[in-house]
């Protein structure tokens, strides 16, 4: 926004502007006050971090003693750990099952609840509520209600006369349970986005397409859905950054097990780092996640602008 | 409920009165999406209920096969052990300690930092500005061992103070504000500051009052994020007086595995919080969590 001179007000302006700008030139050091703490902080624990990691990933250390260069052998040895690559596995397995189910349930609620019909508010309080509980909070709950014993969920399948499950003590369920417990959590956030489109796509443009003769099913197909696209690819890319960063359920569920069905990879960082004190060795497998986040997010980036480009 | 016994032509009046929909009503006396909704609904207060329900039951009532689903009466023994023998009060006031600071920090630095960058002319602020962006985009994952070594040097590991400082004001809030100071109209601003006003009292006086929504947002978002975090204090903190209420509550469960009524009793305590601040501001939270997302 730059200002351009109006030529109506002639009397005061110049003065003002000359005012201004000769405050303006001696506000730097306010300025510089102004910022200097977020900067201090950002930089010193955001930026200086990031080049810390590089390096710790070419070195073998503990957290404790004095480094020692190692070049690639990390990158290397993890290239082969089958540690690693089950939980690439896991990961991807969790957020393919994870981040549709949650957008399209959530998508499914926005549009029931859209319908104007009653106890709107109640029903978005209690999809939502679950999504303000922390994910220790929730996995403490989980394990108590799927615990197999002493649990509420093996009583109810008692009661309908089914046999009981391991649950997460399952190596095959575990991974699965997770993502619905996730779910449980998750899909309250993409309701409450959904839904905020939803009610912004205009009146009008629906109320054409009805003058015209469209019915709701293809209104919906051919002007609500298209609406909704770019908080759709929003949603995408949010959620997917979500699932592939998933740690404290895991940690207070699982701790990775059993036999590592659930060692998803920031629980892997995690081990390396701060349990097996292989730090360097962590902080390599960070930047593969970290690069593959990257990736990820360009190319979500690069469909928004096009899905931009399109629209305009 | 009154609306069941109003006449179609009423109900269908108020209902087709905003979409203008014209479709026939169905023979039933509710909206056919209930039966969606409702059961769906549900499954998502179930669990929530089920918290507070077996927070009150007596450990024989849920160590029997299989468990009773509702308690014979309310028991407050896991509470009375949980408040009592364990140091749920301390971690409590640890994680109140923490968002607090850690909320108002984000608030001050967030606004100064935010309104020089939107209004201020200095050296350097445009890379400044980029380099902040970017470091948005970076995964925790990605800094928390060096972030641990800070700290350490800092001699901060395993005090309240580690879990303060690295998020004393996040990009996320200084850019946050920063959109917002840039969406208010300059005149005010400047008329004050043309009359003396310095730009702190121009900031306090003027821009501040107008600017709730957002610093509700920042509020609200930090609040949750270190209120919930459990991965940091893992890392970061070892000993128990340290600990913050998600940390003692997952080490709680390790060492009580059996004793689940006090578990669920510490974790109501330490949902509670949330819940209550949730409810109480609810639309300041969606309106938080939307504002993120739909103009992302």
């Amino acid at each position: 926004m730059s200002r351009v001179p109006t030529p109506i007000t002639v009397s005061r302006p110049p003065d003002n502007r000359r005012a201004l700008r000769r405050r303006r030139a001696g506000e730097a050091a306010t300025a510089w006050t102004f910022v200097f703490p977020a900067v201090l902080i950002i930089l010193g624990l955001g930026v200086v971090p990031i080049v810390w990691s590089l390096l710790l990933s070419f070195q073998a250390d503990d957290l404790v003693t004095p480094s020692r260069w190692v070049g690639l052998d990390n990158y290397r040895a993890l290239a082969e750990d089958p540690h690693f690559s089950q939980a690439l596995r896991n990961t991807v397995l969790y957020t393919a099952l994870y981040v549709p189910a949650s957008m399209v349930v959530g998508l499914l609620l926005a549009l029931a609840l859209h319908r104007r019909i009653r106890f709107v508010g109640l029903y978005r309080t209690l999809f939502f509520v679950p999504f303000v509980v922390s994910a220790t909070a929730q996995g403490v709950l989980f394990s108590f209600i799927l615990d197999p014993e002493f649990g509420a969920a093996n009583a109810v399948l008692h009661h309908l006369g089914i046999p009981s499950q391991g649950f997460l003590t399952d190596p095959s369920q575990a991974l699965p349970v997770l993502v619905a417990v996730s779910l449980w959590s998750g899909t309250g956030f993409c309701l409450v986005i959904y839904l905020a489109a939803v009610q912004d796509v205009p009146a009008s443009l629906i109320e054409a397409a009805r003058l015209d003769g469209a019915d709701r099913l293809r209104i919906l197909r051919h002007i609500t859905l298209p609406a909704l696209r770019p908080v759709t690819v929003f949603l995408l890319l949010w959620q997917t950054i979500q699932s592939l960063q998933a740690f404290d359920l895991v940690y207070v569920t699982t701790k990775g097990g059993p036999l590592g069905s659930t060692t998803v990879i920031v629980y892997f960082i995690w081990e390396q780092a701060f349990k097996n004190a292989t730090a360097g060795y962590g902080a390599a497998s960070a930047y593969v996640l970290a690069v593959a986040l990257g990736l990820i997010g360009l190319i979500l980036q690069l469909v928004r602008r096009r899905l931009k480009g399109a629209a305009v | 409920m009154t609306a069941v016994s109003a006449p179609p032509d009423a109900v269908q009046a108020a209902t087709s009165f905003g979409t203008g929909t014209r479709r026939r009503r169905p023979r039933l006396p509710f909206s056919p999406w209930h039966l969606l909704l409702a059961p769906m609904a549900l499954l998502f207060a179930v669990p929530l209920i089920w918290l507070a329900v077996s927070s009150v039951m007596s450990n024989a009532e849920i160590n029997r096969f299989p468990p009773s689903l509702w308690p014979s009466r309310p028991n407050l023994g896991g509470y009375r052990y949980v408040l009592g023998n364990a140091m749920f009060p301390r971690w409590f006031a640890n994680s109140l300690l923490v968002s607090l600071v850690t909320v108002s920090a984000n608030l001050v630095l967030g606004t100064l930092g935010g309104y020089a960058f939107a209004r201020m002319r200095f050296a350097g602020s445009r890379p400044l500005l980029g380099l902040m962006l970017a470091t948005m985009a970076i995964p925790f994952q990605l800094t928390m061992i060096p972030t641990f070594l800070v700290m350490k040097r800092l001699g901060l590991i395993d005090g309240l103070g580690a879990l303060i400082v690295p998020s004393l004001v996040t990009p996320f809030s200084v850019f946050l504000l920063r959109q917002f100071f840039l969406s208010l109209p300059r005149e005010l601003e400047e008329a004050a500051w043309i009359d003396g006003c310095s730009r702190l009292r121009v900031l306090w006086r003027i821009v501040l009052p107008l600017s709730r929504p957002a610093l509700s947002t920042v509020a609200v978002l930090t609040f949750l994020s270190t209120w919930n975090d459990l991965t940091w204090p893992l890392i970061a903190i070892n000993h128990d007086t340290q600990y913050t209420l998600q940390l003692g509550l997952t080490t709680f469960q390790g060492q009580h595995h059996t004793q689940w009524a006090a578990v669920m009793a510490g974790n109501v305590i330490t949902v509670l919080p949330v819940l209550l601040a949730f409810l109480g501001a609810q639309k300041a939270f969606i309106q938080s969590i939307t504002s993120t997302g739909v103009k992302g």
